[in-house]
């Protein structure tokens, strides 16, 4: 069974169409990469399925229904610089948001959400942490909150925003690791993904993004050089043939 | 209660609402907006007066509400069709507010609408101005307002607190999580407007603007903590109001006036003695680090 399911959907910001056409559909149990060139609407195409930016046209199908009666099923995290690290918080309490969906209206969170909350914490090699205001927190450190308060939902299907975007290399390995197991457990997960050389170590589906969809299926047959130059725009330096590109060159 | 005691308490209750409604104003930066609605609620105030040809507190209030929501509307509405966010926001509230002075001078110019009074507030004149009111006696009107509107301020921000702290923080979790972000907003602004036009005769207008910015300017220099930030603007908010008084009494001069200033002394105590934002720890940590 499908997933996700996207039939044509556009979108625009103002008068610039930022994506056209954009179909595909996710198999249950999938870990998909989203990649594509700067400006290609990678973060616009989540944004659109969650629907906190509204689409021109097209039709969204989650676990075959709308999102609106799954939403508990469905996990979201932001890019980091979204939010303003400032705020009079913890790490603690940004996890314990998460949760804030199931704690339903008009109650504050018990002892046990904060139990819960600190489980994950742990979970994410951050619960020493866990009374630090979050500015106090490196950007690998505050990305494993962030990843903690999704995980936190217990959500069938998580859609991350550059999740390995500033991060030091045992955040990412971390990171990297807690999707699998995500993967394993049946869960379904989209990373919107900005390195390309890691992409066939990490996923193992890719969707190439490029106002559409360029190419989408198994990350062995699709990662292929042709469809990295069709959605990059042609001048990929590549230093070893189908190894490692060690920059991307845009006309 | 005597006279010196009903004006130190309605100025308190101005500094508590204002003080929690700012802390939130503070952090989903929008200062501004408060500035705007201080202005527009003018117009508001003129038009219920035209409407309903009276001067009664709770009519002003909800015609208040609606200024305040259709800035609110105007501005977002603006902006979402390409104006920019600042720009929208000077261009609605210079022109709402230029509406309701040519009202005020044409029309209700001769009646007890003025824009000295409602821009500078006169709090002397509070105690004196009073209604019945069951179980509590003679008490000011405004005095009487203003605690109504206290209890709607703590009721409507501490049962959706979570709500408040999440679309603050971070809008986008939150809409993905199914809370109505924008519904939030205009509710926000709304209890912004009410607080602003209850404040009206108590402080005036422009000094509202103090009292929902600076206390909470300054208490977001003191914690990392939400609830207690909200404890502290509160705080700051009334002890402001209190100094404020008693030095105008001593030097004779503008109670609302000195009121804002005092929020302004307690900022720049904040700015420069803060344990954890303060220039005098920041100036004192590296050569801590040294020694």
């Amino acid at each position: 069974m499908n997933i996700l399911e996207v039939e044509g959907v556009s979108a625009a910001y103002r008068k610039n169409t930022v994506l056209n056409d954009v179909s595909f559909s996710i198999p249950k149990g999938s870990l998909t990469g989203i990649v594509g060139p700067n400006g290609a609407g990678k973060s616009t195409l989540i944004k659109v399925l969650l629907e906190l930016h509204p689409k021109l046209s097209g039709n969204v199908y989650f676990f075959g229904t709308s999102l609106k009666k799954v939403k508990s099923k469905v996990g979201y995290v932001p890019q980091r610089g979204s939010v303003d690290w400032d705020f009079p918080t913890d790490a603690l309490d940004v996890v314990m948001m998460g949760m804030y969906g199931q704690i339903g209206w008009l109650k504050w969170p018990k002892k046990i959400h904060r139990k819960k909350a600190m489980e994950v914490l742990d979970k994410v090699g951050m619960a020493d942490f866990s009374h630090h205001q979050i500015s106090e927190l490196s950007g690998g450190q505050q990305q494993r909150v962030f990843l903690a308060r999704a995980l936190i939902q217990d959500a069938d299907l998580y859609f991350m925003d550059e999740p390995l975007a500033g991060v030091d290399a045992a955040t990412e390995r971390a990171i990297m690791a807690i999707l699998r197991e995500l993967k394993n457990k049946g869960k379904t997960v989209l990373v919107v993904h900005h390195d390309l050389q890691t992409v066939e170590d990490y996923f193992d589906r890719v969707l190439f993004l490029n106002r559409t969809v360029v190419a989408h299926g198994n990350t062995s047959s699709t990662f292929t050089t042709q469809n990295i130059e069709k959605a990059y725009g042609g001048s990929v330096r590549w230093l070893k043939e189908g190894i490692g590109i060690v920059g991307t060159h845009l006309q | 209660m005597t006279y010196t005691g009903w004006i130190l308490l309605t100025a308190s209750l101005v500094g508590i609402s204002s003080g929690i409604v700012g802390v939130f104003l503070i952090l989903r930066r929008m200062a501004m907006m408060a500035d705007a609605i201080s202005h527009t609620v003018l117009l508001g105030i003129v038009t219920a007066y035209l409407v309903t040809k009276s001067l009664s507190g709770f009519h002003m209030l909800v015609g208040a509400a609606i200024a305040g929501i259709v800035t609110t509307f105007l501005v977002q509405w603006l902006h979402s069709k390409g104006v920019q966010q600042d720009a929208s926001i000077g261009v609605v509230f210079t022109t709402l507010f230029a509406l309701g002075v040519i009202l005020i001078a044409t029309k209700v110019g001769n009646a007890h609408l003025d824009v000295q009074h409602a821009l500078m507030g006169e709090i002397a004149f509070i105690p004196w101005n009073t209604m019945e009111v069951p179980f509590l006696g003679k008490i000011p009107i405004a005095t009487f307002i203003l605690g109504i509107v206290l209890i709607l301020v703590v009721t409507v921000i501490g049962l959706f607190y979570k709500e408040w702290k999440l679309t603050t923080f971070d809008p986008a979790l939150a809409a993905s999580l199914g809370i109505p972000v924008l519904a939030m907003h205009y509710i926000f602004m709304t209890l912004v407007s009410i607080t602003t036009v209850a404040s009206f005769d108590a402080v005036g207008a422009i000094m509202v603007v103090a009292m929902l910015i600076t206390p909470a300017a300054s208490a977001y220099l003191w914690t990392d903590k939400l609830l207690v930030m909200i404890g502290l603007s509160a705080f700051f908010g009334v002890v402001s109001a209190w100094i404020g008084y008693y030095f105008a009494l001593w030097i004779d001069t503008s109670i609302s006036g000195s009121m804002a200033f005092a929020t302004g002394v307690i900022f720049l105590i904040s700015f420069l003695f803060s344990p954890k934002h303060g220039m005098l720890s920041n100036w004192l940590k590296p050569q801590a680090g040294k020694s």
